[in-house]
């Protein structure tokens, strides 16, 4: 795995800049954000504070990662 | 009705296989939002065929997102990984039909139902990729490197405001917040674990992140640092 970069430390530590959702605010909004982002709509507009909330929550954003993913292939295989 | 918890069965677990019997309902992939309401709030047999398929759904979430981390997971043996789908699948369909009356419709019902099995999912594959690791909270040596492409200046700024960080975490931070804060974001310890080992929640853990990075900002603020890239 590579080593992270001074940038990548600071925005770990530093978090984003921007007003940003909480993890339960996320998770609550995280399915509406996915199905405008891949309608094209603004999404970020819509759900004020997901993107910031995105980039200084790696868990959250894994599972938002994997929502879209899945959303976009269809239904998955059980 | 059938409870939740005669929902997931007497074992605990649902079967990952289709609840045998006719299907009274419409078939789950005809099935639209609305239906999907109708039918997990009808009584009987209807009902029944409809949390068999949601767990079904919820089921194949579970294995989709298993399926993207196992790269990272190869020591884990299949059968392991195997049944956290399943016990993922079985809890995600516990809080689904809890939460049935927070849907408010902003999304279809299946997109904001996977995001039920995905949280379970990645939670336990978390835990289980950390289950033999230490877990550190004190801070080691900090790190910086030499950047590629980086100058000489830039990399003598980039310490300075490494050390200015480094202060502001001993002197303006609470214990808990720094713990919390070299834990996640220096040690890379992931959020689900580090709540698990603390005894708390995601989001408690990720409140008290936020606060200690909103100190860090205002401190090296006020000491003159522009953070206008970061």
């Amino acid at each position: 795995m590579d080593k992270p970069t001074n940038d990548t430390i600071l925005k770990r530590v530093l978090g984003p800049a921007d007003p940003e959702l909480l993890c339960d605010e996320c998770f609550e909004k995280l399915d509406e954000h996915v199905e405008l982002e891949l309608q094209g709509a603004p999404a970020d507009v819509q759900v004020r504070g997901m993107r910031a909330h995105l980039e200084g929550c790696p868990a959250c954003h894994e599972e938002y990662a994997s929502l879209r993913a899945l959303v976009e292939k269809g239904e998955p295989d059980a | 009705m059938l409870s939740t918890a005669q929902a997931v069965g007497r074992e605990g677990r649902m079967s990952s296989s289709r609840a045998a019997g006719p299907s009274t309902g419409a078939p789950a992939r005809e099935r639209d939002s609305r239906a999907w309401l109708s039918a997990l709030r009808l009584p009987g047999a209807e009902r029944d065929q409809a949390v068999a398929d949601l767990h079904e759904l919820l089921l194949g979430a579970a294995r989709f997102e298993v399926s993207r981390r196992r790269a990272a997971l190869s020591y884990v043996r299949g059968e392991e990984l195997d049944d956290l789908a399943l016990q993922a699948a079985d809890d995600a369909l516990v809080a689904v039909l809890a939460k049935l009356d927070d849907y408010r419709g902003a999304s279809r019902f299946t997109t904001w139902a996977y995001k039920f099995a995905l949280l379970e999912t990645s939670v336990r594959l978390r835990r289980r990729a950390w289950q033999e690791r230490e877990v550190v909270l004190e801070p080691g040596a900090w790190p910086l490197m030499a950047g590629r492409g980086e100058s000489p200046q830039g990399l003598a700024e980039t310490g300075e405001l490494m050390g200015a960080i480094k202060q502001g975490v001993d002197s303006c931070l609470t214990e808990h917040q720094r713990e919390v804060l070299v834990g996640l974001a220096l040690n890379g310890v992931p959020i689900d674990v580090l709540a698990d080992r603390l005894n708390t929640t995601r989001g408690a853990l990720y409140k008290t992140l936020h606060d200690a990075r909103k100190k860090l900002r205002a401190d090296l603020g006020e000491r003159g640092f522009t953070l206008d890239s970061i």
